[in-house]
């Protein structure tokens, strides 16, 4: 069984030596009395779901328990009653990471008032954004923060068995997690009478098999219960009829990470971070087309500016920035003239995007709005369980829409029915990913329509990025050097050398490639029309 | 149980705590449309035709996934619903091919009806469509997946026979079709022909191939018949045009009543004059057989036989 004296002994012999370690490695520095990660790129950064991410070894539990690790559970266990942790998850005002931002103290809360034989914790692990990876990385580097954050919700809510809901296309997530799982039965920290307080709580790995929309609380349940991952309308609240009908609350991997940290440091700490209404940090996946692509955590409302520039450096190559994507194929993109926004729950609801779990996707002025809202679509499409009307037929009609526009066929009203086909599918699907399939296409109606025009009367693609839509041209400033005559992988630029090069339009199949290599400066003689 | 009093389009209506809102409308003769709702079946949520708007929200709510509640007021017909519905219809016309003229479900299909109400019409588009599938390697189901509109009733209702549970979803999104077994034809699979997918199918996705081109629902009359095969009772109705019954087809199962094959063989023998000759299904494949055989009374008929010339020596 594990004591608090046999913890304390592991932390005053582990941590000096991992922290003299990683110094000497030159990986860390101590801000107060916390280990950071060192560099330029983690300044900005206030770490608490990810504070141990490349610090403990993700393998080794005691490592964990070196940097507090499992106190909040020892302290909650021996000193507390179960609505003492749901007050103080409740008075921490700690939403949901998973997208929509649900305050956990009230979910908790509700499953903890209702009675029953037995109720669930199921984490959520399924994350399906596209270039999206928070979830990840805190699985795989720091796992037992999540066991611990599981726990203890098991505790408040009076939960003995919790559920990991984890993707299977996540091998090392599942590794790690099945490792951290072992130990901490092994140091009796899951299990029977963990601490000798009498609670029992046990936590079971369930893989998913690649479906998105099983990353929807409902569907998700489906799946554990052994059906075909499809969401079930919510006649009741899942805190009360969840799991195999008993009562169940859902939590994000990151959520549950930042639970600890919460009991440990306490409610007032946490909302001392970030703003009023959107408490603590959010990590966020930052890629695309940004110089420092990677994980971020950062407090609420720091400004899309600070992310993207002061921590991600701006547009990669020097390009000029347009455009950020938050929240996967649930969210909006946000234009540039509103780089100052900042993150938080209500801002980016205020101009037509979410949260959502995590990504940010930069992009540049290379990148083509309506193509762009084709490939979330595309997305949605592919990844729509078939249940509902609206999400299977409308978001299909919409991709199809979406296509023709960016190969040149669009027609008069195609904006129009976008829009309309946008309204009802978010307004009648029957669940999340249906009804925010369409955000991508409303944000950049919203803020690109002169693009989509553009592409429909004009049969131009600003962006120069739609194949269909633009031409590669050699203009009269060609030196000759042959180079996009030998990159041409279709063989079709002519040209002696030292003379104007050619380039045949019936055979160009507008890959780009001479354009890259063309050396003429400042301006390309390759040029896109 | 308590009741509530709530307001559905101006009417007051006082039911049950644990009735939904669509329950609670039907039942004071207000019409919710639903494709995939049966108050047999679980709850499934998918057509999103009942929706309607409740006072103090914004959204659109399914009302048969909704619980009522004391002192709530629903609109069940503003034009936000109807535009959506008409949407909804829309959609699934878009991808259902355009051949009520020859339908059998023609004049019983829920589709068509909805269509009727909300004034959605079939129409040219280039997009994607349905992909014919057609399954006629059963004598009595013709499975058509050009025409499903996935309401799940069929998978739902196979479900709630724990023996049977043939049904089943496939593939995802725009893909999302019907299986038969693993994916194979119904001849093929585990398919019982207890058309029981057949009397829930609200449009013409499974029909029952014995009625085929003989008769259609405003064809003629029909009778609602018991079945007196075994102690169960299930449903049946005798399609008939003057005076000389047609066809007969399996009702919607209810009250625990599972429909099955023989049940509905008997019935046919007993109202059809010429019924169509029977098939049984032998090592996954239908044959033909004789009426005995079909209704498993071979030794029986037998035994009748043996036992009356029997009666008719020991007379003599």
């Amino acid at each position: 069984m594990m004591t608090k004296e046999r913890m304390d002994s592991i932390k005053e012999v582990l941590k000096p030596k991992i922290v003299e370690k990683l110094i000497g490695e030159d990986k860390v520095e101590l801000r107060g009395d916390e280990v950071v990660l060192k560099g330029e790129y983690y300044k900005k950064q206030v770490r608490i779901a990810l504070k141990n991410c490349d610090i403990v070894d993700p393998t080794n539990i005691e490592e964990y328990i070196a940097f507090d690790g499992y106190y909040a559970l020892y302290d909650s266990l021996t000193k507390k009653k179960p609505g003492d942790i749901v007050e103080e998850i409740k008075n921490s005002l700690l939403r949901g990471r998973g997208g929509a931002g649900f305050p956990t103290g009230r979910k908790w809360d509700e499953a903890y008032r209702y009675q029953a034989d037995k109720k669930y914790i199921i984490c959520n692990a399924d994350e399906g954004d596209p270039g999206a990876f928070m979830d990840r990385s805190i699985l795989e580097k720091d796992p037992h923060s999540v066991l611990e954050g599981m726990a203890l919700g098991g505790y408040a809510i009076g939960s003995d068995q919790g559920y990991i809901y984890v993707r299977a296309e996540y091998p090392m997530a599942v590794k790690r997690l099945e490792i951290a799982i072992k130990q901490a039965r092994e140091y009796g920290l899951l299990g029977e009478n963990i601490f000798g307080t009498g609670f029992n709580f046990d936590i079971e790995l369930r893989l998913g098999s690649g479906a998105f929309v099983c990353g929807e609380g409902t569907a998700l349940m489906e799946s554990i219960e052994g059906r075909r991952g499809m969401p079930r309308p919510k006649i009741h609240r899942t805190a009360h009829v969840g799991l195999w009908g008993k009562p169940t609350i859902i939590n994000n991997v990151e959520t549950l990470a930042n639970v600890p940290v919460i009991i440990n440091k306490g409610y007032e700490w946490f909302r001392g971070i970030g703003t009023e209404e959107s408490p603590g940090t959010k990590v966020f996946a930052l890629v695309g087309k940004v110089e420092n692509a990677g994980l971020v955590e950062v407090p609420m409302g720091m400004t899309l500016r600070e992310i993207i520039f002061d921590i991600g450096g701006g547009a990669q190559d020097g390009k000029e920035y347009k455009a950020v994507q938050t929240g996967g194929p649930s969210g909006g993109c946000i234009p540039a003239d509103l780089i100052d926004t900042p993150v938080d729950f209500e801002s980016l609801g205020k101009i037509w995007s979410i949260m959502g779990s995590g990504g940010m996707v930069v992009m540049d002025e290379n990148t083509c709005m309506v193509d762009i809202a084709k490939f979330f679509l595309d997305f949605s499409v592919e990844e729509s369980c078939g249940k509902c009307v609206p999400c299977r037929e409308g978001t299909k009609r919409m991709y199809e829409i979406l296509d023709r526009i960016t190969k040149g066929e669009g027609v008069e009203g195609d904006i129009e029915r976008l829009e309309e086909l946008s309204e009802t599918v978010s307004s009648a699907s029957l669940c999340g990913l249906g009804q925010t399939a369409p955000n991508p296409v409303i944000t950049t109606l919203k803020y690109y329509r002169h693009e989509y025009e553009d592409h429909i009367h004009n049969k131009s693609c600003p962006a120069k990025s739609c194949k269909p839509l633009i031409k590669y041209f050699i203009e009269d400033t060609c030196i000759g050097c042959t180079r996009c005559a030998k990159a041409c992988p279709v063989s079709c630029i002519s040209g002696k050398v030292k003379e104007l090069h050619v380039i045949d339009q019936s055979m160009c199949i507008k890959c780009g490639a001479c354009y890259d290599v063309c050396p003429v400066k400042p301006i390309k003689a390759v040029s896109i029309i | 149980m308590s009741t509530v009093k709530l307001t559905i389009d101006g009417k007051v209506a006082e039911v049950s705590s644990e009735l939904t809102v669509l329950q609670a409308a039907r039942s004071i003769g207000i019409d919710i449309p639903a494709l995939c709702y049966d108050e047999t079946l679980e709850i499934f949520g998918a057509c999103r035709m009942c929706i309607v708007e409740i006072e103090g929200s914004n959204k659109l709510q399914t009302s048969c996934s909704t619980l009522v509640k004391n002192g709530m007021i629903v609109h069940t017909e503003t034009d936000r619903i109807k535009s959506t519905r008409k949407d909804i219809v829309q959609m699934l016309l878009d991808s259902h091919p355009n051949d009520c003229l020859t339908c059998q479900k023609s004049g019983e299909c829920l589709l068509q009806d909805y269509a009727y109400r909300y004034d959605a019409n079939f129409r040219n588009h280039h997009g994607a469509m349905r992909p014919q599938l057609m399954d006629t390697s059963s004598p009595y189901i013709l499975r058509d997946n050009s025409k499903c509109i996935l309401c799940g009733k069929c998978v739902l209702t196979c479900y709630q026979v724990s023996d049977r549970q043939v049904l089943s979803f496939s593939e995802r999104g725009y893909d999302t079709k019907v299986v038969f077994g693993a994916d194979q034809t119904i001849e093929e699979s585990p398919c019982v022909s207890c058309n029981r997918c057949v009397a829930v199918c609200p449009v013409g996705a499974l029909v029952d191939k014995r009625q085929l081109g003989k008769i259609r629902n405003w064809d003629g009359n029909t009778t609602v018949v018991m079945c007196k095969a075994c102690e169960y009772g299930c449903e049946f109705e005798v399609y008939s045009r003057n005076k000389e019954n047609i066809a007969v087809t399996a009702k919607a199962p209810s009250n625990g009543r599972p429909l099955c094959l023989k049940g509905r063989l008997a019935t046919e023998l007993k109202y059809l004059e010429n019924p169509d000759k029977p098939y049984i299904k032998i090592n996954e494949r239908f044959e033909e057989t004789t009426w005995d055989k079909a209704l498993g009374i071979t030794e029986l008929i037998e035994k009748i036989n043996r036992l009356e010339k029997d009666n008719k020596e020991e007379e003599e």
